[in-house]
């Protein structure tokens, strides 16, 4: 077996053992090519089907790109498709540039604010109808006890201390300090009431392998990672105010892992076009507050 | 084209040792000298340190969180990558703190290969041991051991040789072999990626090539095939009608067409096909180590947590008793007649430690005698019993179906190996009953004389099969007529149990066996007080039926089965067409129990 066809084999053990643990599960889809990676898996763990709900959060601030392919997608693989948005500070403007606010506090209320609320159920969710092809209020609002993320640990620092299956308490906090152990391919599945887990299940995915497999499998992805003659694309997708284009002149998948193996990009990290990182505290201080 | 990355060896390699005794700085240095590192990472932390006044340490660049650098130590198991033209590692930064153990196995049980590393100055410490010894528990063959801060004993050949033999010594005790020692100074860079100067007396080749000599692990496709079910699939709603047997093949080769065993159920079938998306045509054949599905050929019904197996090779081990060797990591110790679960391969079993043969302390390996509990941290060969046979293999056979963890409430508390099946002399069921029935009381009025007066003998009427075939319809239809015929009789849903006395459980799987448990317990008091009990449970099993029927013992229970059964071995007292009007199979059960003279003829 080669490298991809393993990591592959162990995302879908992951996914069939959250499925076959969690009653209230949902996927987190960003609509970026990791949390797609981990939706293609799904359907491989699943023989074609997707048994999930996908929630995404829609910060409103996202390329509209995005929410075109994220629909269209939707539709033609009959997602279970739900968003969640944090309508209050979108009224109020507490959003940046706009607003009179930082990055780090946009990115809180847009993301993991509406997040944390959209999970627990407190604020309307918005399911896709795909008779009317129309979002329309959810009824259900059990509170998700188990989301699967598509977080890798070759992003940053903080997330290559992951488990694959990791606990938050009610508060969504995150112990770094005493997380469960996980012996060969046996994850903590028993979770008091109250309590959820984040699912991991492409940690040992780096950003080569996710092109690479993208690439095997001809997965569809938004064509904002590639350049469409403007000598610029996206490495990584977020809202359009944070979130800057790459110089590169990559137009498809071949060019992009060439880029990544060889070219300039070996040694970037990834998230260096993402603004929000940079400020003081950073993707950790956002990560124990449970963004993703 | 562009595949050639992927076809590179991977590997994942485990740093332990000592807190303290240089493991981020070993991996710091390994990064930094394989020009592995994030461009310009290594100067901005440089400069960070300077603007702090502080010296430079290779550990602040594996300190990727705040809370980590308050603390001063490596908390948790941290992955970082690198590469040789050999091959690609991710290396597990394993913390050396006491307080983390559960950290350093988790990290160590996902490696192939270990380095330990051993402080020149401070010697051979308590984790020395104890991470060596927990390497060889968790299964990892090749160790190198390296003796670090080499610069702080003036890269002294005799103090290398002494703490050389000194931990040598402790592996062979633990029959355990390293590949190689050698003496470096991580800081300095010496003896790391290349030949050292400082130490001219060493000949051995450097760390380096000694990680790019560890070898890869021998090809699981030639073991007896093991595919522990994870899960059984239908999605019928999506027009999909395969029933989807899913799990990973752990060993072994499965080829369409291959005759199979299901364990315990002992069921058999034949291998339809092998299903997988995306992938034209389906392949017929498949290696260990892939995530599929499988159809067969036969209707049978089967759970998930069954070990799948080649009906050709030799079977795997199956029963109640095991021997194995744990490690324990939970808060609370661990005690007998405490009820946990067991986790091994895709099976859950309801499981209590029932002997402590021998208690080790890892660090010295001393044994201690007599204990009577498992304490955090300890190492232990022990005797476990659970509720109902499962299914496993030697893990010298083969490692990942034998191998177990144990959760305590809701936390993975310990893990380990088995190393032999036992044959008990009793069941803990029927220890259990022991215990129950000398402690019985009774008013005095005896069974016999209950019999007289209800004018029947006491026994439980079960109604099984698969979901959704008028069970419970059936079973109430037969309580109304037993009782118009003059029967004491009563019907016990499943939900007055669920929502009464078994509220406290939840509706995992796991549960079903304490469910069952109480449902024989409760059948045993209404039985126990003359009546005909009634009930329904969707596909009981054959180990699920013995455990009701020895509940209930001595008094009887008739199987009614409607639809396709469930039973391997199991036989039922009556078969039902799932297919009948109601009235039909009604009066097909009447008829049975007259013939059995539950019923006599002129009642009904
Ligand atoms: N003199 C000397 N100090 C070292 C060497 N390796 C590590 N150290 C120091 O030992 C201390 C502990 O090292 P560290 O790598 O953090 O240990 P860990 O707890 O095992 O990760 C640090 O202050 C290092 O600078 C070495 O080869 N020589």
């Amino acid at each position: 077996m080669d490298q991809l066809a393993k990591l592959e084999a162990q995302s879908i053990y992951i996914l069939r053992e959250a499925y076959r643990d969690f009653k209230q599960l949902c996927m987190l889809w960003s609509i970026g090519k990791d949390s797609t990676v981990l939706l293609w898996l799904t359907r491989k763990a699943f023989f074609g089907h997707v048994p999930i709900p996908l929630v995404h959060v829609d910060t409103s601030y996202k390329i509209p790109e995005m929410i075109e392919y994220r629909d269209k997608l939707a539709l033609k693989w009959k997602l279970n498709m739900i968003y969640g948005q944090n309508k209050q500070a979108l009224a109020s403007k507490e959003t940046y540039p706009d607003g009179n606010i930082d990055r780090i506090s946009c990115c809180k209320n847009l993301k993991s604010e509406a997040l944390k609320h959209t999970l627990s159920g407190e604020w309307p969710r918005y399911r896709l109808n795909h008779e009317r092809q129309a979002y329309e209020e959810d009824s259900n609002k059990e509170p998700y006890t188990g989301v699967i993320v598509g977080v890798r640990s070759d992003e940053e620092g903080s997330r290559s201390k992951e488990r694959y299956f990791s606990p938050r308490d009610k508060q969504n906090d995150w112990d770094v300090g005493d997380q469960p152990p996980e012996l060969w391919d046996q994850f903590k599945t028993d979770f008091a009431p109250g309590t959820h887990v984040r699912i991991h299940p492409l940690l040992d995915w780096t950003e080569l392998n996710i092109w690479e497999y993208i690439q095997r499998e001809n997965i569809p992805i938004t064509s904002l990672y590639f350049d469409r003659g403007e000598g610029k694309r996206y490495r990584s997708l977020g809202c359009f105010p944070c979130t800057f284009p790459v110089e590169s002149t990559a137009k498809n998948v071949d060019e992009i892992i060439e880029e990544l193996r060889s070219g300039k990009f070996k040694n970037i990290a990834e998230r260096s076009g993402r603004a929000q990182d940079k400020e003081d505290g950073g993707l950790e201080t956002l990560r124990v507050q449970g963004y993703m | 084209m562009s595949t050639i990355e992927t076809k590179i060896e991977q590997m994942n390699i485990v740093i332990v040792g000592h807190v303290d005794h240089g493991k981020s700085t070993f991996i710091g240095r390994l990064l930094a000298d394989t020009g592995s590192l994030p461009e310009g990472k290594l100067d901005q932390v440089k400069a960070t340190c300077k603007k702090n006044a502080k010296p430079f340490e290779y550990a602040f660049l594996l300190d990727a969180l705040k809370d980590e650098q308050s603390q001063g130590i490596t908390i948790d198991v941290a992955r970082c990558f690198f590469k040789t033209p050999k091959r690609h590692y991710i290396i597990i930064d394993a913390p050396g703190h006491i307080e983390f153990l559960k950290n350093m196995i988790t990290g160590a049980a996902r490696a192939e290969a270990a380095v330990l590393l051993i402080d020149a100055a401070e010697g051979v410490q308590e984790n020395s041991r104890r991470h060596g010894y927990m390497a060889s528990l968790l299964g990892i063959k090749q160790l190198i051991v390296l003796v670090n801060k080499m610069d702080l004993v003036d890269y002294s050949q005799e103090r290398f040789e002494q703490i050389q033999r000194e931990y040598q010594d402790f592996l062979s005790q633990i029959n355990v072999q390293a590949k190689a020692f050698v003496p470096i100074s991580a800081f300095q860079g010496e003896q790391v990626t290349q030949s050292s100067e400082k130490m001219p007396w060493f000949k051995g080749p450097d760390v380096l090539s000694l990680i790019d000599g560890f070898e890869k692990e021998t090809e699981k496709s030639e073991q007896s095939t093991r595919f522990p079910v994870q899960d059984i699939y239908k999605f019928t709603e999506e027009g999909d009608d395969r029933r989807l047997i899913a799990g990973t093949l752990q060993t072994g080769q499965l080829r369409v067409g291959d005759p199979v065993v299901f364990y315990p159920s002992e069921k058999t079938s034949t291998i339809k096909s092998i299903e997988q998306f995306n992938v034209s045509p389906q392949a017929d054949q498949i290696d260990a180590g892939s995530a599929i599905g499988v159809c067969v050929d036969t209707q049978i019904y089967i759970r998930p947590g069954e070990l799948m197996c080649r009906q050709d090779e030799a079977a795997p081990l199956v029963g109640d008793t095991f021997k194995a060797n744990l490690f324990w990591l939970g808060k609370k110790p661990m005690l007998k007649d405490k009820k946990y679960k067991l986790k091994c391969g895709s099976a859950r079993a309801t499981l209590y430690l029932k002997e402590i043969r021998n208690v080790l302390d890892a660090s010295d390996l001393k044994s201690v005698a007599n204990k009577q509990q498992i304490d955090r941290h300890d190492v232990a060969e022990c005797v476990f019993q659970t509720l109902k046979p499962i299914a496993f293999d030697r893990s010298s056979d083969i490692e990942s179906t034998g191998r177990f963890v144990i959760v305590d409430g809701y936390e993975i508390a310990g893990g380990g190996i088995m190393t032999d099946v036992l044959a008990a002399e009793s069941s803990r069921l029927e220890d259990v009953l022991k215990r129950r029935d000398y402690a019985w009381e009774t008013g005095g009025i005896s069974p016999t004389k209950r019999a007289q007066r209800f004018g029947q003998t006491p026994q439980l009427l079960l109604i099984t099969g698969q979901e959704g075939l008028g069970k419970i319809a059936l079973a109430q239809a037969l309580e109304n007529q037993l009782f118009e015929s003059g029967k004491s009789a009563y019907y016990l849903g499943l939900s007055n149990i669920l929502s009464g006395v078994s509220r406290d459980l939840s509706h995992q799987v796991e549960d079903r066996d304490e469910h069952i448990r109480r449902l024989g317990e409760l059948t045993h008091l209404f039985l126990d007080a003359g009546l005909l009990l009634i009930s329904s449970v969707t596909e009981l099993d054959d180990a699920e039926a013995s455990v009701l029927k020895a509940l209930i013992a001595p008094m009887p229970m008739t199987l009614i089965n409607v639809g396709p059964t469930c039973f391997n071995k199991v036989p039922v007292d009556l078969q039902i067409d799932e297919q009948d009007s109601q009235e039909k199979q009604l009066a097909q059960v009447l008829a049975y129990l007259s013939q059995q003279k539950v019923l006599l003829d002129y009642s009904i």
